[in-house]
């Protein structure tokens, strides 16, 4: 696939460094919020939302930040997206504004957005970032979104707030919706994906696409592997 | 001349010790505490056991069966997982709990971390942990004991544990809870039968007094300033309650001393026992549930790799002062 296509830039940032499972980035929400699918798709799509207007913001302002301040100038790109969108969650869902509480402004801070702004957004034109953003965005909320249904399903026995074992008797594992089983279903989680992408990486197929390490090719120490990229 | 060489590599003194008979005295040891569990409780407490070790055993041989290993339930480590778990079961569980526990502890705790040897927690006690935090209610709620010749204990009363009778301010009798004829979970009641076993694994050499003992004893010291400094002066009874209550006895002596969890090293063991009994001591004192033997254990437990650390010996010509 072509490469910093609007395409390749949604593929990569869903499947190819999906940020949950291959990059790891994000864990605080990615462990905090995610109790249940409704909470997990509603700090997704609000990171998604900033995640793109930061990437946009700061591909157009690359060349006039100088290297020195990019941080600080960076922070203050996405803290002023993250205001706004507190101010429309609070003003049109306060609901889901209770749900996700602190983790709101915390996503300031959140590497995904940072990772993004310096090492995508503030090296590429508009266009790939935007859709950079959109990709890696959409990649956090269906990994945060699956995790919190999962957890959701074991520790309340219900889908979405819909009571699905409920009926059949099922006492619900408290556990997966407090704090160790965020632990254990994202361990289980990324083992399963591990398991999956390095079979493939061992039979000697291309991992072009390396989920597994990341793709981070440069600061990688594996010599033999085949997908690397110089 | 055949007959007269046998001619091989070190070692040549071999111990006739090996794990199965090693975890199979653990099972003899445990055996005075079950069956007082049986007799407190009922037969349904056997029916716990029975399941609970069932449920290790199958875990254990479908993990190793899928994961194309060998086999190991020969070695009777799981069996002696699933007895500690179910005896720190309430004796009006439902059924299922145990087994799912079992689960846990063989699977996550211990399978998936390599085996027998490479756990990094007590694999019963991180099952119990686990119960306890999903289904707090029905682990925390302990029925009077009915006897042998009940067969329903679902319908018998609840009532609180001793140990938080005192916690609650309430005075409670020593006497009966060393006999063992209280609440509580299925092995943990009876000192007696606890101090049974224990006596027979010091016999066996299974285990040695130095985790036990610093962990009673720092408990004891910690109890013992608390009772004098909070409560007014020292109060025997208050500390005898302390010693006889929950499940110190059966943490103390069978799973605190849990070959995997333990630190290697001797002053290292010393290290792990009076911090045992401290960190214990704070939960009990301090914590909002009445009992905090099980979540000191496995906080110990991952405190080992550090305790090793600095108590590591120097090795013979190592260190000393530099020329």
């Amino acid at each position: 696939m072509q490469k910093n296509t609007p395409a390749e830039r949604l593929y990569n940032g869903i499947i190819g460094e999906n940020p949950t499972f291959a990059l790891m980035l994000g864990m605080c929400p990615t462990l905090a919020v995610t109790t249940s699918g409704i909470n997990g798709i509603g700090m997704g799509l609000t990171t998604t939302v900033i995640l793109t207007m930061s990437n946009m913001l700061i591909s157009i302002l690359r060349k006039a930040i100088p290297d020195k301040v990019r941080m600080p100038a960076f922070i203050v790109v996405v803290a002023s997206f993250v205001t706004i969108v507190q101010f429309l969650l609070q003003g049109f869902l306060p609901s889901l504004n209770a749900a996700l509480g602190i983790y709101i402004p915390l996503i300031v801070v959140n590497c995904i957005i940072l990772g993004r702004a310096e090492s995508y957004a503030s090296k590429n034109k508009v266009i790939p970032s935007i859709f950079d953003g959109i990709g890696m965005g959409l990649g956090f909320t269906l990994s945060i979104t699956l995790l919190g249904l999962l957890r959701e399903f074991l520790g309340a026995g219900t889908l979405f707030n819909v009571d699905i074992l409920g009926k059949v008797g099922y006492e619900p594992i408290t556990i997966f919706i407090l704090a160790p089983g965020a632990f254990l279903v994202l361990a289980f989680m990324a083992a399963f994906q591990n398991k999956f992408n390095l079979g493939a990486a061992k039979r000697g197929i291309d991992p072009s696409n390396s989920v597994s390490c990341g793709a981070s090719c440069a600061s990688c120490g594996n010599t033999m592997c085949k997908g690397r990229r110089s | 001349m055949s007959d007269l060489y046998n001619v091989s590599s070190s070692p040549h003194v071999r111990s006739k010790v090996n794990t199965s008979n090693l975890m199979l005295m653990v099972v003899i040891a445990l055996l005075p505490a079950s069956l007082f569990g049986v007799y407190n409780f009922g037969l349904r407490a056997l029916l716990i056991i029975l399941i609970s070790v069932a449920s290790c055993v199958a875990t254990e041989w479908i993990y190793k069966k899928a994961m194309k290993q060998t086999i190991t339930i020969g070695d009777y480590s799981a069996v002696v997982t699933g007895i500690l778990l179910a005896l720190n079961m309430p004796p009006a569980i439902s059924l299922w709990i145990p087994a799912l526990g079992g689960v846990f502890a063989i699977l996550v705790v211990k399978q998936l971390f390599g085996g027998l040897g490479q756990n990094f927690m007590n694999p019963a006690l991180a099952g119990r942990c686990f119960l306890m935090i999903s289904f707090t209610g029905k682990m925390t709620s302990f029925v009077l004991p009915s006897g042998a010749s009940s067969k329903v204990v679902v319908d018998a009363v609840t009532g609180a544990t001793p140990l938080a009778s005192l916690k609650a301010g309430e005075s409670v009798d020593v006497l009966s809870m060393f006999v063992g004829n209280i609440q509580g979970t299925i092995g943990e009641t009876s000192v007696i039968a606890i101090l049974i076993g224990a006596a027979f694994l010091l016999a066996m050499k299974v285990i040695d007094l130095r985790i036990p003992l610093t962990y009673i004893g720092s408990f004891t010291i910690f109890i013992a300033i608390y009772s004098i400094a909070g409560r007014g002066g020292l109060d025997v009874n208050y500390i005898a309650a302390h010693l006889c209550g929950g499940g110190l006895m059966l943490g103390a002596w069978f799973m605190a001393t849990d070959y995997v969890t333990t630190p290697i090293t001797k002053n290292g063991q010393l290290v792990y026992g009076c911090l045992l009994g401290i960190v214990t001591a704070v939960f009990r004192l301090f914590g909002g549930s009445a009992e905090g033997v099980s979540y000191a254990i496995i906080f110990c437990n991952l405190l080992i790799p550090l305790i090793e650390r600095v108590t590591i010996p120097t090795a013979l010509g190592k260190g000393g002062q530099k020329a």
